[in-house]
């Protein structure tokens, strides 16, 4: 098995790239932190190869959590090729990190992409000149169009079985180069042989996690302080700045000489963000923005293709003189047909085809979310988002880095989460880990479209207030957690590039959206006809006179789950909603946030409890789901990101505390009014 | 001065980049070097962060995070 690793700067296209050599339907965004986790897939047209997406990266020293992750596989796995991935159109800072990969000494083919936008431009590349200069082939290409895709891979997967690493070029100075090779001299007997230059720029530079890499003793690392020092009076810099300026320099010079300037390219960028960035017009257009999303997913899309599902699903027409069934009905009659025992016509019929059949019914609602989402993270809006609130949520502990993953959580809350993986201040990333699920993810969308759709009907406030107040939870949350000791206060850094906008191929967002969609199926074909199916059983067995049955004709009060369900009451109905059946929809909901539907539809067959049909309750009751512990995956995803027990407890305390006292709030004072 | 107190328009020559630490790094491993030449092209609704163009790319950063960058006004011929 050969490992060819995709390494480039954020946003330079790895991620299309990686998809379209294996295949996969990876989310492709044009934000800096789509990627925060390597993917490994095989190359579809060579099985023993591997393909590995890695974080983007604009340095080798790791800046932010993510980029560690780029830093461990290049020096501690080593692959055995790098495909270094750079962006055509910002060549001389893509350069800056081609230079620092070349040091590993690992076989290395750079590819420049965005060759389309640049023939655009009319500007030429002289790639003969470019692998000359940087002793490594190069070629180039377009990801998005799928140009050049091949030839680049080939040429990795020849100089990895080749095993040739970069020819070493001179990139430094003639006074750094005697430093290094000094240091070379006294750290001899640290330095591996794989992966040299590497650690002498390192150790230059003083980095300390390449001297306790290395195992670089206090003598050692002493001597070769005085060494660098008297290298910074000689050259009258400082070490890491010195390093970093020689190599721009070196990466000004090459992209200058290989680049033949263009026309003006930045137009499109420049004009759209007259209006998308104007100092009044901004924040509107922003609000606007994702108002538009939810009006078009939960408005627009809501109503007509929940009837529509609902007829598929349940309805019977009769077309021609014969009548016709949709789905659920069709299996009842199937099921009666072969004779099956009624208590497993009533398994797969109440429990679950209307389980899963109910949650299904919101799939074009979900489906245009999805498209939303996936277009706003293709387009480069993103990041301008983070540029723009940036301020707004400083004071709450949160930064404008925040923002990104707020919206995907919109989508649903476990890549929310990890997201949140691109923030470099601890407490700044766990208090946006912390409040990242209180907006409604997708899996929450059909409980407000069935509360909207039933106890409201045509009231258009509903959806937006769901949103409203999970931003209300994050600034609670921030001005009452911000500088308390587990989130203790100080200045988070904020530096973001913004990407030119870019209109998401159509394949891409249908891939997008397709991906997302099928997670939901999934879930839905897995762990909620399980859910459905358990409900079920829990609610069709019990005590009834005298003896442990089944409990046919619906008798669901003498059921196990009636019983469990009524020890947990009273601690609801202070919300207003003491029935057993909206504690143990809501309970379930810890599984799976569709769980909630789909328990309500099998316990309730279809409907809502009486309880929940007064609006003050079933406000109570939604606000609730929405904000209380998020369900178990995205929960492991909380766990895993605070890597501290404190912190998830914490968190997982304070969503259900706070959930439970505003359900408390607005069903008490709702019930006065 | 330093970027902290920069107004829209302007395009500053880098002079010296204060600190220690990571972001300092950061900042230098943006690009953010002596002698480069930054556009201050806008700033956010509220005043901050700021947006910059440098090495034909736009990059935002907190006021706050530019008081770190010394800079002169200007394009300084001399790099």
């Amino acid at each position: 098995m050969v490992t060819i690793a995709l390494v480039g700067g954020p946003n330079a296209g790895k991620t299309t790239l990686f998809n379209a050599l294996t295949g996969d339907r990876q989310l492709v965004g044009n934000w800096p932190g789509v990627t925060v986790e390597k993917k490994s897939g095989v190359w579809t047209e060579n099985l023993s190869v591997r393909i590995l997406d890695l974080p983007g990266i604009y340095a080798l020293t790791p800046y932010t959590p993510e980029e560690g992750v780029t830093r461990r596989v290049l020096t501690g796995q080593r692959p055995d090729a790098i495909l270094n991935l750079v962006d055509g159109v910002n060549l001389e800072r893509s350069l800056y990190l081609t230079v620092q990969l070349l040091e590993l000494g690992i076989p290395m083919v750079v590819a420049v992409n965005r060759l389309d936008v640049l023939e655009k431009r009319g500007q030429a590349l002289d790639t003969a000149q470019l692998s000359d200069r940087l002793g490594c082939p190069v070629t180039a290409l377009s990801a998005a169009k799928g140009q050049g895709v091949d030839r680049a891979v080939k040429l990795a997967l020849s100089q990895a079985r080749a095993g040739t690493p970069p020819r070493p070029v001179s990139i430094f100075s003639q006074r750094v180069e005697r430093a290094l090779e000094d240091i070379g001299v006294l750290a001899r007997s640290v330095l591996p042989r794989e992966g040299r230059a590497f650690y002498l720029s390192k150790l230059f530079e003083g980095e300390e996690e390449a001297q306790k890499a290395l195992g670089a003793g206090l003598a050692l690392r002493q001597r070769i302080d005085l060494v660098v020092s008297v290298c910074e009076e000689d050259v009258n810099d400082d070490r890491v700045e010195r390093i970093a300026a020689e190599r721009y320099a070196f990466a000004g010079d090459l992209a200058h000489r290989c680049l033949t300037k263009g026309r003006g390219g930045r137009s499109m960028t420049a004009l759209l963000d007259r209006v998308l960035l104007h100092p009044l017009l901004a924040l509107p257009a922003f609000a606007a923005a994702l108002l538009g999303m939810f009006w078009l997913s939960i408005c627009l899309m809501g109503g007509w293709t929940e009837t529509l599902m609902a007829t598929i699903f349940r309805g019977r027409w009769s077309l021609l003189g014969r009548e016709l069934l949709g789905v659920v009905p069709l299996l009842d009659y199937a099921l009666s047909r072969m004779g099956c025992p009624d208590w497993l016509t009533s398994l797969a019929v109440d429990g679950v085809a209307a389980g899963v059949g109910t949650v299904l019914t919101f799939l074009p609602q979900l489906a245009a979310l999805f498209f939303c989402l996936t277009f706003l993270e293709g387009c480069g809006y993103l990041s301008r988002g983070a540029y723009l609130l940036d301020r707004a949520v400083r004071r709450l502990g949160l930064s404008g880095k925040s923002v990104a993953p707020y919206i995907l959580a919109c989508g649903c809350g476990v890549p929310g989460v990890l997201a949140c993986r691109t923030i470099r201040r601890e407490s700044c990333r766990r208090l946006t880990v912390m409040t990242t699920t209180f907006l409604p993810c997708g899996a929450k969308l059909p409980v407000i479209a069935l509360i909207a759709g039933t106890v409201f009907p045509g009231a258009w406030w509903v959806a937006p207030t769901a949103y409203l107040a999970g931003v209300g939870a994050i600034l609670l949350t921030g001005w009452l957690f911000w500088g308390s000791r587990w989130f203790p206060p100080g200045d988070t850094p904020f530096l973001l590039e913004l990407p030119d906008y870019r209109l998401p191929a159509l394949g891409d967002l249908v891939r997008g959206t397709g991906r997302r969609v099928e997670e939901f199926l999934r879930k839905a074909g897995s762990l909620l006809v399980l859910a459905s199916a358990a409900v079920w059983f829990a609610a069709s067995f019990g005590w009834s006179q005298g003896a442990f049955r089944y409990l046919a004709g619906g008798n669901l009060e003498c059921s196990l789950l009636a019983g469990v369900g009524e020890l947990l009451e009273p601690l609801f109905a202070p919300l207003g909603w003491g029935d057993w059946r909206a504690v143990v929809a809501a309970i379930t909901g810890l599984l799976a946030k569709e769980s909630i539907v789909g328990t309500l539809a099998v316990l309730c067959s279809g409907g809502l409890p009486e309880c929940l049909m007064v609006p003050a309750a079933a406000l109570s009751f939604l606000l609730f789901n929405l904000l209380c512990a998020p369900c178990l995956a995205a929960l492991g995803a909380i766990r895993q990101e605070m890597a501290s027990p404190r912190h998830f407890w914490l968190t997982v305390g304070w969503q259900t505390g706070l959930a439970w006292f505003v359900a408390l709030g607005v069903y008490q004072v709702g019930s006065l009014l | 001065m330093t970027l902290e107190q920069a107004k829209v328009g302007q395009t500053f020559t880098v002079l010296h980049i204060r600190g220690e630490g990571a972001l300092r790094r950061r900042l230098l491993d943006m690009g953010i070097l002596p002698g480069t030449a930054v556009t201050v092209t806008g700033a956010a609704p509220l005043g901050d962060p700021l947006e910059l163009t440098l090495r034909g790319y736009t990059l935002t950063l907190r006021r706050a995070d530019g008081g770190l960058v010394e800079v002169a006004e200007g394009r300084n011929r001399r790099w």
